[in-house]
């Protein structure tokens, strides 16, 4: 392994890697905004600069490779200067009101603000000023808060390879000018999966549905596994009150790492449905009446031994459920074999 | 799947045969796509344009139905320009002498006039899929629901044995599970052939290992089917029906046949969390618990038990399934122990299932582990068969004949129907149908015809027309798009009053008894 100095410690690294990653590989922190783990870095939003020995600039450790014999400071009086230069800029470049904002308490750029030191600009630009792409259902886009760090752009682009927000992107005067840039969609493309909110730094992409649900501290979050097709992804359910008010990809979890779909995103609500069934039905004269669980279940057990008795066990059969659990599944199947005593039982796996 | 989907990104060729994975497992896609950009190639066997042709090395468009002779003169190729993995063929596998004479039959320009694909580019294909190995084989639906399914897989397994690709890394034969659980269900057991762990039922030493376990006597005759169960309640062979979270009268394939069977069924039971199409069939109705309103684990495609966790209280008196099932065995005179998914499967799956027997609940509190696992401290298996030895000792090479779909165009019936899924919606939309934003992303089914057949039958994108098939008819709105080859109409089952099912063909694979969901002759008129 090679070897290179960050704050005076020696720290070996993998050739290929980037000084932020050695320094990361290696428990030091570097503050980011624009780096995506799973995308090729860009150091447009600078957070992440160091100074390297040698160098007349602070570099971005994202995008600049590590070299054996390299001495990197990563917590410079100068370095810190840059980079409340740096927030001092996003600050005032959008409406950054924390007060009514979605991501409060998971936004980075507040928490880096706050880690900084940082006082709120005196006045904020209008509202007005930027666009507000609102009219899908389940994802808001609101660029008066957009840090223009082009995350989404490379979850779009590079992750989840939609290629539904049009590069080229950067410090907006390079643009159009007069109307500067932001991240807008091409919903041609877009399948509104979700990975652009997930990226999104800051509170201008968020999740339709779970305005005003709950912030962050007041949620629970749980892991499980999508409900939908056969990939297995890994999900955090947000929950509050009873109620999943959100649900976002579990980073770095086998096999989706951090990606999910539009279903697996957005399609948990279902579960909150009022058409729920909340009560066993008994079928009398073709219409259903409201039973208790014993009235019910005695009627099924005494059904089911009448149809044994009567034709033997061959002639009731089960269909059993591929969107279950396995545990489900399991005492299904259980029933038939031991209970009622035929192989009689199948699901949709062959059909 | 013989592999995990942490190989897609890293893999250097693919062969796609049957699968849309952009809309059916989209974060599968995505894998492939990065692959891509990263210099992997990939030949795509699909009759539509799908999205993953923008970024295939070749589409190759064949005709529905032809998936065999297509693999055949392939194989065809691979053996006479001996290109094919001698050494592999050798030591890991037997039957090659029967597979060659078998494909000898299909030099690649039989295989262009059945399959539509040309010589030269079967050529071409066979030739680049030898040089770049391993290779991943990915397959799904398009693969499994013809007359021929079983067959089919043979034919993609063959084509992997001949090149030598099953055993490795980013290789393989890997079929791309549906539903999140159906890897599961097979797993548990809910097959009429195989206990819990694929434990034959006519096996007697399977047989004694259930009986003792749960402490009675045990049938070791096959059962039935899915399709011989309606089929049985229409000539009164069965009587009593459990329907267990399937909504079967939208799912399975013509959907007037199923309902007429479960109208002749003395009792019906449904556990379900919705009234279904289905429901309406049910004598007793119970009401389940949903995801996340209770504790277990889910099976993914690549093998690996996940859990899958409460979160939420159920509505009203909604009842865990397992304890269901439980609360009927005993009333039916048995007691069983275990009492949460977690005694379930520690106390009884995993120590019923080989393969299984390294999986508890304290052990995939993270990122799950991929059957088999024999013991606790087995790390799981990310790819089966090894460097080519099979679990079954040698790779069997099956050759199979191409066979023509169960139904073909005529003049009556002119165009070949195909199904499958959307991007935005699940089956009968009984989730997606109630989860806020999908609907408004896609509210109704169309039916995706070509341009050349909108041309010829005089049908704008956007218009009303009615498409009928021998066993039924019905009106939606057509949508002519580049995707579709022209002879095909393509539609999912998602919506009721436009649900492919009152379309299809209730025909089987004789083996598998997978209906031919992928092929029935239709015609198509404009309203």
């Amino acid at each position: 392994m090679a070897q290179m100095k960050i704050n005076g410690q020696s720290v070996a690294f993998e050739p290929g890697q980037s000084v932020l990653q050695a320094a990361q590989a290696n428990g030091i922190k570097i503050p980011t905004l624009c780096y995506l783990a799973e995308a090729t870095p860009t150091g447009v939003c600078r957070m992440c600069v160091v100074e390297v020995v040698g160098a007349d600039r602070l570099l971005p450790s994202c995008d600049t490779p590590a070299g054996e014999g390299m001495e990197v400071i990563t917590d410079s009086p100068r370095v810190t200067e840059a980079r409340k230069a740096i927030l001092e800029m996003l600050l005032a470049s959008g409406e950054h009101n924390c007060l009514l904002c979605e991501a409060n308490g998971e936004c980075k750029l507040q928490a880096l603000a706050y880690e900084y030191g940082l006082e709120a600009p005196a006045t904020l630009p209008a509202k007005a000023e930027f666009p507000l792409d609102d009219d899908y259902p389940v994802i808001t886009r609101d660029f008066s808060k957009c840090i223009l760090c082009g995350r989404c752009v490379q979850a779009c682009n590079e992750v989840q390879v939609n290629l539904a927000i049009p590069a080229p992107w950067g410090p907006r005067q390079d643009q159009e000018p007069d109307k500067g840039w932001f991240p807008l969609v091409d919903y041609e493309n877009c399948t509104h999966c979700g990975q652009c909110v997930q990226a999104c730094p800051v509170g201008a992409l968020t999740e339709k549905k779970a305005k005003g649900k709950g912030r962050s501290w007041e949620t629970k979050k749980v892991r499980t596994t999508c409900p939908y097709c056969g990939v297995g992804c890994q999900l955090w359910l947000h929950v509050k009150d009873n109620q999943i008010i959100k649900v976002t990809a579990v980073e770095d979890a086998q096999p989706n790492r951090g990606r999910l779909c539009v279903k697996g995103r957005f399609g948990y609500d279902f579960i909150h449905s009022p058409e729920r069934l909340t009560t066993p039905l008994i079928k009398e004269n073709g219409e259903f009446r409201e039973a208790s669980w014993d009235e019910a279940l005695d009627l099924v057990a005494e059904r089911f031994m009448e149809i044994k008795k009567e034709h033997g066990p061959d002639s009731i059969a089960g269909v059993s459920c591929a969107r279950s659990t396995n545990e489900d599944s399991y005492n299904m199947q259980k029933l038939f074999r031991a209970v009622i005593g035929t192989n009689n039982i199948d699901h949709c796996a062959r059909t | 799947m013989t592999n995990s989907f942490a190989d897609f990104d890293k893999a250097k060729m693919f062969f796609i045969i049957g699968s849309n994975m952009t809309e059916a497992h989209p974060v599968a896609a995505t894998f492939v796509k990065n692959a891509v950009n990263n210099g992997a190639k990939m030949i795509l066997v699909d009759p539509r344009r799908t999205a993953l042709a923008e970024f295939a090395t070749m589409h190759l468009p064949l005709k529905v139905g032809s998936d065999i002779a297509l693999l055949n003169g392939l194989m065809h190729v691979l053996i006479k320009e001996d290109l094919y993995d001698k050494e592999y063929v050798k030591s890991c596998t037997v039957g090659f002498e029967e597979l060659k004479a078998a494909v000898e039959n299909y030099p690649p320009e039989r295989a262009e006039e059945i399959s539509g694909i040309p010589a030269e580019t079967i050529v071409e294909v066979a030739r680049l899929m030898a040089a770049n190995k391993p290779a991943m084989l990915m397959y799904t639906l398009g693969i499994t629901e013809h007359t021929c399914g079983v067959n089919n897989v043979m034919s993609c397994a063959n084509f992997q044995m001949l090149l030598g690709n099953v055993g490795f890394e980013c290789g393989g034969v890997n079929p791309l599970r549906g539903q999140n659980n159906v890897q599961g269900a097979c797993d548990m057991g809910a097959l009429p052939n195989v206990y819990p762990g694929y434990q034959k039922v006519t096996d007697p030493d399977a047989k004694a290992k259930f009986e003792k376990a749960w402490g009675v006597e045990l049938d070791d005759k096959l059962g039935m089917m899915m399709p011989a169960m309606f089929d049985g309640l229409g000539d009164g062979k069965v009587k009593g029906m459990y329907i267990f979270g399937e909504n079967v009268a939208n799912t399975e394939p013509d959907i007037t046949h199923v309902e007429h069977c479960m109208e002749h069924a003395e009792f019906i039971v449904c556990n379900d969390i919705f009234h279904t199409e289905t429901t309406r069939f049910a004598d007793v109705v119970l009401p389940a618990t949903a995801w996340s309103e209770d504790d277990g684990t889910f099976t993914n495609s690549e093998r690996r038990v996940n859990r899958v966790r409460k979160a939420v209280e159920a509505p009203g008196d909604a009842k865990p399934n397992w304890w269901i099932f439980k609360e009927i065995a005993k009333r039916m005179g048995q007691e069983w122990e275990s009492n949460s998914g977690q005694e379930i499967w520690d106390n009884e799956v995993s120590m019923l299932a080989p393969s299984m027997t390294g999986i508890k609940f304290s052990r995939i509190e993270g990122d799950g582990l991929q059957w088999p696992v024999p013991d606790l401290d087995h790390l799981g298996t990310p790819f089966l068969h090894k460097d080519g030895c099979f679990t079954c000792g040698l790779g069997n090479f099956k050759p199979a004949e191409w066979t023509p779909p169960a139904e073909v165009p005529d003049e009556e019936y002119p165009l070949v129907l195909s199904t499958g899924r959307r991007l935005y919606h699940y089956h009968t939309r009984t989730q997606t149908g109630r989860s806020g934003g999908l609907n408004e992303l896609l509210g109704e089914e169309t039916a995706d015809i070509s341009l050349a057949d909108a041309k010829k039958l005089g049908i704008a994108n956007g218009e009303r027309v009615r498409l009928s098939s021998r066993r039924g008819s019905i009106e939606l709105t057509a949508k002519v798009t580049p995707e579709v080859q022209e002879g095909m109409v393509w539609m999912a089952f998602h919506f009721r009053e436009a649900c492919a099912n009152w379309l299809t063909n209730g025909v089987y694979d004789p083996v598998s008894q997978t209906a031919e969901y992928k092929a029935c002759a239709v015609k198509l008129e404009k309203l």
